[in-house]
């Protein structure tokens, strides 16, 4: 008797209904972009900190190449959301080969955004940027500005690896439209992430 | 229903709206970003500067996270938990900036 009870305890249990009716991949995914977002506004903070405490902080950036370049890198990664979205639905509609042609073209965009960073980072170095010492000032700027920006393309690299796994998979029957959705999440938050390093890393710091 | 198969059909509720709408989204989103790159060529002191960008960015942000991660279309109770901590733990760094300052006059006076 007392078996039965806990058995039906157990399936009691089992049935209990979500309190968010949420599926669990997704709800760890936005759990990781949360402890994401923490960490990025930790590093952000500690820029604000290192920037407003020190006087003469450098600021290097000139409309061209480094502003102009910070628009195109803008305007693909929010266009990438936007394919992103689209892919999306097009999953969730079952069309499937729409959603692999917009998965792959976010990609894409992705790809363009890390080879347009790079092609950024290699000007600066180029103009003496170093992690501990640059021609401008304070030296500290060049260990904040590749932390905060490489650990962005770090995530867009990964996103990038990602989606292509994930489309793959999706046309193989291995993975399903909640796949996409779940990278798409993910996709998106490194958009979000990216709408506050433009300004405060980059156009805060422009040379006037 | 299942718990799932319920947030399948929010999802697909959400997800299966129209484009046109989505697009509208995406154009604000870049206009949006468009005025941070107008307000850092502004004649305007750092402060305000950074004040403008910052809620821009937000505004940005907050269009990002309620149309294209669906936010707008999960339950109230997701989305109040995922606000207060993040909004909590956001607000609590910004302790640190009154060390910046004093950092700041140490170096002035020196």
């Amino acid at each position: 008797m007392g078996g039965s009870h806990v058995v039906g305890a157990h399936a009691g249990h089992a049935l209990e209904e979500s309190p968010y009716r949420i599926p669990s991949k997704k709800l760890v995914m936005w759990l990781f972009i949360m402890s994401d977002a923490v960490t990025f506004a930790a590093l952000l903070f500690a820029y604000g900190y290192l920037r407003n405490a020190t006087p003469g902080w450098p600021r290097p950036f000139h409309f061209s190449p480094t502003v102009i370049n910070a628009m195109i890198m803008t305007f693909v990664l929010v266009t990438s959301g936007f394919t992103m979205l689209i892919a999306m639905r097009a999953a969730n509609l079952g069309n499937k080969a729409g959603a692999l042609r917009w998965t792959f073209i976010t990609a894409v965009a992705g790809i363009i955004f890390a080879l347009l960073h790079i092609r950024e980072w290699i000007g600066l170095i180029g103009e003496g940027l170093r992690l501990f010492q640059n021609p401008w000032g304070s030296g500290l700027f060049g260990a904040a500005f590749f932390t905060i920006t490489g650990l962005h393309l770090s995530h867009v690299v990964g996103g990038v690896i990602a989606l292509a796994v994930v489309a793959i998979g999706y046309q193989r029957g291995r993975y399903d439209a909640g796949h996409i959705e779940i990278w798409g999440l993910y996709w998106h938050f490194v958009d979000i992430v990216w709408m506050f390093v433009v300004p405060f890393v980059y156009l805060l710091n422009i040379a006037h | 229903m299942n718990t799932a198969g319920h947030n399948r059909d929010e999802m697909s509720k959400d997800l299966s709206g129209s484009v046109a709408k989505n697009f509208v989204i995406y154009v604000c989103m870049l206009i949006i970003a468009g005025l941070q790159f107008v307000v850092a060529y502004q004649h305007i002191d750092s402060s305000q500067m950074f004040l403008r960008m910052f809620l821009l960015a937000i505004v940005e942000a907050g269009l990002a996270v309620m149309f294209f991660m669906h936010m707008g279309a999960e339950r109230r109770n997701f989305f109040v938990t995922v606000a207060i901590g993040l909004v909590f733990v956001l607000s609590m760094m910004n302790m640190i900036w009154s060390d910046s300052f004093r950092l700041l006059r140490f170096q002035v006076l020196k």
